[in-house]
């Protein structure tokens, strides 16, 4: 429908003035909305529109003008010279100089610039910067790996009533077995019906071993010849030594008289390296040591006797826990011993008296291992009490290095022999803890726990790789540790070396610097009244060790009652009976063991002598 | 540039001069530019043969050439 509006005019009035004029507002027209036509549309719901809001830009391009470059190169000549100095006429240049080096402003610069300028040339002359640093190392392949160890293997003691496993040996040849002493080593608390053997055991075949040793009463040690590998040696409980050879079977080839033999089990037995090769000699302590040739065991050939007071008494002799003996050093071997003490000896010395040569004391407790370093033999290793030490042979008076206190004891330890600054310690509570001097002195560098129970022996295989533990309920535990603990590093030995010297030289200073002291309160208490001073002494030392007594099971009763809260606590854990190994002796000196150190609170345990 | 005290021959110093201040200019415009606050008080230039040590002032230049110890 069309919108028309029809505007008429007549002729005669075109051009006449507009006459505006208002009127009403018309309805023109009015066109209502159809609702029939929304029928043909469908609503769409929801709408999707799209909506920008954003700053509207133009993009627009331009060209500049083109920039001209040309290359050219600057010849310089002097030029600058200020207007009334000619520079071609020398007298004139020269004069124009002059005056500028009267100016006091160009004094005062050179001067200032000069001082800077001499700092950077002395530089020069001290350092050349672009020297040729590590010119002469070559690439160091540093391997980041971690040191590890795996179990390889476990050797369960066959028989129902578990021993301890006590010793262990491997056999010299390739190292295939692995021969382990078992017994009880609780004081009169072997349960009956204990069988006394003794197992060799193939380390390919973990189920049952290979031979059975029977020997009369349990084996303590037991060690391989390292000359003939079908020879054993075995030290028993009751003091006898056995010696078996594998091709006649298991039972003992030769056993020494029990008249002759030593009073307490023996607790060291190692091979002696003769032509015969049937040498041997054996520690023990009831404080003898003996030397014996097993082609004749009835009787020892010589007798050595634990006194460190030279006079040979048997009532004073110290209780022998652990031997060593070093084949490149024949005449000398060490002695540790129950009481914490280690008695280097000499065994061609002529008078009983020589042959203790000196001692070496600083544990609390028994020594249960003693190894001096294969590198280096004037280091030797000394585990005992809570803390294994390294000492070296100049330094008397005390070790030149030694861990910290653990929590556990430390029940036994051994160098690596293919590194001179590792070695291994095993503790009562089931750990294995393996240290590298080179990496870390403070800490372990490894520490595993093998099993549940207290761990009491270790040995290390000559390849340096492969290590047996033997545990309380008598499993033995084969570990294998990571190639970075078993290869020798480079420079290891020079820095190992360096490591011991240091230490050494520390100790030396340290031990004169004490001397001197000494020699000056002795000057001193000389200058004062003598018989007054002991009177006192003796009074004060009665009240001081009962004073000291009660303080210390003061603080051992309090740390127990806050251990057992914190247990409380926590889930409750077995308590680990622990085998007593220094009370099994019966020894000299009457080391009793109380209860309370099997919680392993690190204390400090007074041995008071009945002298 | 004027080369008021020299060591070396005229022209040598002149060439050094020359190329030196104006390298020692752009420099310093360079470390302006960074930061206003900033000037340049030095300038070492270490080739292969030689250091070449620039200390730059208001008015004058100091240039060392130094050999390297070796």
């Amino acid at each position: 429908m069309e919108i028309v509006y029809v505007y008429v005019k007549k002729r005669s009035e075109f051009g006449k003035q507009c006459n505006f004029s208002d009127r009403q507002a018309e309805l023109s027209i009015d066109i209502a909305p159809n609702p029939e036509l929304a029928a043909l549309y469908v609503e769409r719901n929801p709408v999707d529109t799209g909506i920008q809001c954003s700053a509207s830009m133009s993009e627009h391009e331009a060209n500049t003008e083109r920039f001209e470059m040309e290359n050219c190169g600057v010849n310089h000549v002097e030029g600058g010279w200020p207007k009334d100095v000619n520079p071609l006429e020398l007298e004139q240049t020269i004069r124009f100089r002059k005056k500028v080096e009267k100016d006091e402003n160009y004094i005062s610069t050179i001067v200032q610039l000069g001082s800077i300028m001499e700092h950077c040339i002395k530089q020069n002359n001290a350092i050349d910067i672009y020297e040729e640093y590590f010119n002469d190392e070559d690439d160091v392949e540093v391997t980041e790996e971690a040191p590890s160890a795996k179990t390889i293997n476990v050797f369960r003691d066959p028989q129902e009533i578990k021993r301890t496993a006590t010793h262990l040996s491997w056999h010299p040849d390739g190292n295939k077995k692995l021969a382990v002493a078992y017994s009880c080593l609780n004081f009169q608390r072997a349960p009956m019906g204990m069988s006394h053997d003794s197992y060799i055991w193939d380390l390919e075949n973990p189920n049952q071993p290979e031979l059975a040793l029977k020997p009369p009463s349990p084996l303590v040690t037991l060690e391989y010849n390292p000359k003939d590998s079908h020879v054993l040696l075995g030290g028993c409980y009751n003091g006898q030594i056995a010696c078996w050879d594998t091709r006649k079977g298991s039972l003992v080839a030769e056993l020494s008289t029990i008249e002759f033999s030593h009073q307490d089990p023996v607790y060291g037995t190692i091979w002696l390296q003769s032509k015969t090769g049937t040498e041997c000699f054996s520690a023990s302590t009831d404080g003898q040591v003996m030397w014996w040739d097993i082609r004749k065991l009835s009787e020892p050939t010589e007798v050595v006797i634990m006194d460190i007071s030279r006079k040979g008494q048997l009532e004073n002799a110290l209780g022998a826990i652990s031997l060593e003996f070093e084949s490149t050093l024949p005449t000398k071997f060490m002695v540790g011993t129950e009481q914490g003490i280690v008695i280097s000896c000499n065994r061609k010395a002529k008078t009983p008296a020589e042959k203790i040569v000196c001692t070496f004391s600083g544990h609390h407790g028994p020594i249960y291992a003693l190894q001096r370093n294969p590198f280096y033999p004037k280091n030797f290793l000394t585990v005992g009490d809570w803390t294994a030490r390294i000492w070296s042979e100049d330094s008397r008076e005390s070790s030149i290095m030694w861990t910290r206190y653990h929590m556990a004891y430390l029940t036994d330890g051994a160098w690596s022999p293919v590194r001179p600054a590792v070695f291994f310690t095993t503790k009562m509570d089931g750990t294995l803890d393996i240290w590298d001097l080179v990496f870390k002195q403070c800490d372990p560098a490894l520490s595993l726990k093998v099993c549940d129970d207290a761990l009491f022996c270790l040995r290390v295989q000559d390849t340096g790789c492969l290590i047996a533990c033997g545990s309380q309920l008598g499993t033995t535990t084969l570990l294998e540790v990571s190639s970075s603990l078993s290869t020798l590093q480079r420079n290891e030995k020079n820095i190992a070396s360096s490591i011991f010297e240091r230490e050494t030289r520390r100790e030396k200073i340290l031990e004169a610097r004490h001397r001197e002291m000494r020699l000056k309160e002795k000057g001193k208490v000389e200058g004062e009244d003598d018989g007054q001073k002991e009177e006192e002494g003796a009074l004060d030392l009665n009240e001081l060790v009962a004073k000291a007594e009660e303080e210390f099971f003061e603080i051992v009763f309090s740390e127990l009652r806050r251990k057992d809260a914190e247990a409380m606590k926590k889930k409750p854990k077995s308590v680990r009976t622990s085998a007593g190994v220094g009370g099994g002796s019966g020894g000299r000196e009457g080391a009793m063991w109380p209860e309370f150190l099997e919680a392993g609170a690190p204390c400090l345990v007074v041995f008071f002598s009945p002298s | 540039m004027i080369p008021i005290r020299t060591t070396l021959d005229n022209s040598t110093t002149v060439q050094y001069a020359g190329l030196l201040h104006q390298l020692t200019m752009k420099a310093k415009s360079t470390v302006r530019d960074i930061d206003p606050q900033n000037d340049l008080t030095f300038l070492r230039i270490r080739s292969k043969k030689h250091e070449i040590m620039v200390a730059p002032d208001k008015e004058y230049l100091l240039i060392v050439i130094q050999n390297p110890c070796e």
